[in-house]
């Protein structure tokens, strides 16, 4: 029973990464109706970045708000100068812009900061959480700022007027341009918002997976289940999927022989296949009806 | 009276398809205007291309300014509202939120809560919806936000896409009355255009028909009304 806890929470703390990466994903699906295949990149040089400037010698969480403004920068520069001049473009040639994006990133990575790991600090320590042996100070941080970080996009997303906009320039870019909202800059602000997220994801997962261009490989692809489990609509979807995909991956690599490590990524593509078979609009989204 | 909005030349193209063909029409301030006419005879065209939503030429002046080469977001922003065809509610959002929304340029933003009371007073039924989902509504209530969510940017043009349609006759008598109420008291300007001619000649006080991306005829509202050879040929009653 100790082990199966022990699971359960850990499960819990892994799915509070993909549930960031999930709802970056969905950030970027809701305005432009694409996934976003170099979120995972984007969010590794964003920790590179914070990494760097500890280096020099900024202060944690300096270094940790400095590089959300820099990603956020960052997205919605890659906003307006590749994606932007691609909206109107076939979904293929956004999927190539994707991939080169991706490659570039990755590539630009290795170069500035080579293919070696590095060591990331974590500011919650990694003691046992209350005195608890299940469960570090670590992972409890990890959990705590995604949820802090939903409430705080349900907060700006509700109440706020440039919220209220971004929602009906992704519900209804038309109607919303004739409110008189500038649906472009909508969408830019959802790449900077996504792109600052993932940053916060790839803050998180570093101390734990290590810090090196690849870091993000595999947590993407189970962002990319998380977002699918929940519904690619729905960002409270996304992060329950999040937590759902952290515990089960856990719970198949324990339990069941022959699965182990090595086999969890397939567990995530299985689960990614199993989902759009059979409820494709995932536990919350909502079926998008379009007119042909 | 001073013309608000003066349309000169104007021709549009959807794809290789040319669907207006140098239509010229003046709106003077405070008045309801009404463009008449025929399915396809151009009419929503001539609305989307002022909101530059299709490729058009021609002089476009709001207030002796030109609008051309201005973007949607930016025409709307000068005071011109448009509710299009389908209405443009957003269905998923709340009534509030998209009373809200017509609001969403506005700067004065201590005003707005005021004015969404006020389209409360002129139309109750939103306000016992106002949490609901604007997609739940009915057809005319929808047209009823419609109207309420342009009128939210205060706007000093309002052009409206064909608002009877779809909407049984008792409901459309009460939204045109509203209509007339709004033009009268709050001083907004009002562009119409309508497929039910007899309906729309009798608020209006100035009339267009357009026929193929023409205007073939044009005059006092009344007066169209009382020429039974125009009524005969053009607008089918």
């Amino acid at each position: 029973m100790e082990l199966f806890i022990n699971q359960v929470l850990a499960g819990i703390s892994t799915g509070a990464i993909y549930a960031c990466m999930a709802l970056a994903i969905v950030m970027i699906f809701q305005a432009i109706d694409h996934l976003n295949f170099a979120q995972g990149e984007m969010a590794m040089f964003a920790t590179f970045i914070a990494w760097q400037l500890m280096q020099w010698g900024v202060p944690y969480w300096w270094a940790f708000l400095l590089t959300l403004a820099i990603s956020f920068a960052g997205g919605v520069i890659i906003e307006r100068l590749l994606f932007k001049p691609l909206a109107k473009a076939p979904i293929l040639t956004n999927v190539a812009g994707f991939i080169a994006l991706f490659a570039i990133i990755n590539s630009v990575a290795g170069l500035i900061w080579d293919f070696t790991i590095k060591q990331f600090p974590t500011p919650f320590g990694s003691s046992p959480f209350l005195g608890s042996q299940l469960i570090s100070t670590h992972q409890a941080g990890m959990i705590g700022v995604t949820l802090a970080l939903l409430i705080a996009l349900f907060l700006f997303f509700r109440f706020t007027r440039i919220g209220l906009a971004m929602r009906a320039a992704a519900a209804m870019p038309e109607s919303a341009r004739l409110v008189g909202i500038n649906t472009g800059w909508m969408v830019a602000l959802g790449w900077g918002m996504a792109s600052a997220i993932g940053a916060i994801a790839g803050i998180l997962i570093a101390p734990v997976v290590f810090l090196e261009p690849n870091m993000m490989g595999g947590v993407l692809i189970y962002g990319f289940a998380a977002a699918v489990l929940g519904g690619l609509t729905s960002p409270l979807g996304s992060v329950i999927g999040g937590f759902l995909v952290g515990i089960f991956e856990n719970l198949v690599g324990t339990y069941i022989p022959g699965v182990g490590n090595e086999l969890k990524l397939p567990i995530a593509l299985a689960l990614i296949v199993i989902v759009l078979v059979v409820k494709p609009t995932g536990l919350m989204g909502h079926t998008v009806v379009k007119r042909v | 009276m001073s013309v608000l909005l003066s349309v000169h030349d104007l021709r549009a193209y959807y794809g290789q398809v040319q669907a207006l063909h140098g239509l010229s029409f003046d709106l003077n301030e405070g008045s309801m205007t009404t463009l008449l006419g025929a399915n396809g005879a151009g009419k929503t065209t001539t609305l989307r291309a002022i909101c530059n939503m299709v490729r058009s030429t021609g002089a476009i002046q709001f207030e002796g300014k030109p609008l051309n080469g201005k973007s949607t977001e930016n025409i709307v922003r000068l005071g011109i509202a448009h509710v299009p065809q389908g209405r443009g509610t957003f269905t998923t959002l709340t009534v509030e939120e998209n009373l809200q929304l017509g609001a969403i340029s506005r700067k004065d933003i201590k005003a707005i809560s005021g004015d969404i009371e006020r389209m409360y007073a002129h139309f109750p039924v939103l306000k016992q919806r106002h949490t609901q989902q604007a997609g739940t509504l009915s057809g005319g209530e929808q047209q009823m936000l419609a109207v309420a969510r342009a009128l939210m940017l205060r706007p000093r043009l309002m052009l409206l896409d064909e608002p009877s349609f779809g909407l049984a006759p008792l409901i459309v008598r009460d939204l045109f009355n509203i209509l007339g109420k709004i033009n009268r008291e709050d001083k907004v300007s009002i562009l119409v255009v309508e497929q039910n001619a007899q309906l729309a000649l009798e608020i209006a006080d100035k009339a267009y028909v357009i026929e193929t991306g023409r205007i073939v005829m044009s005059g006092n509202a009344k007066e169209i009304a009382n020429d039974e050879s125009v009524r005969k040929s053009y607008l089918g009653y």
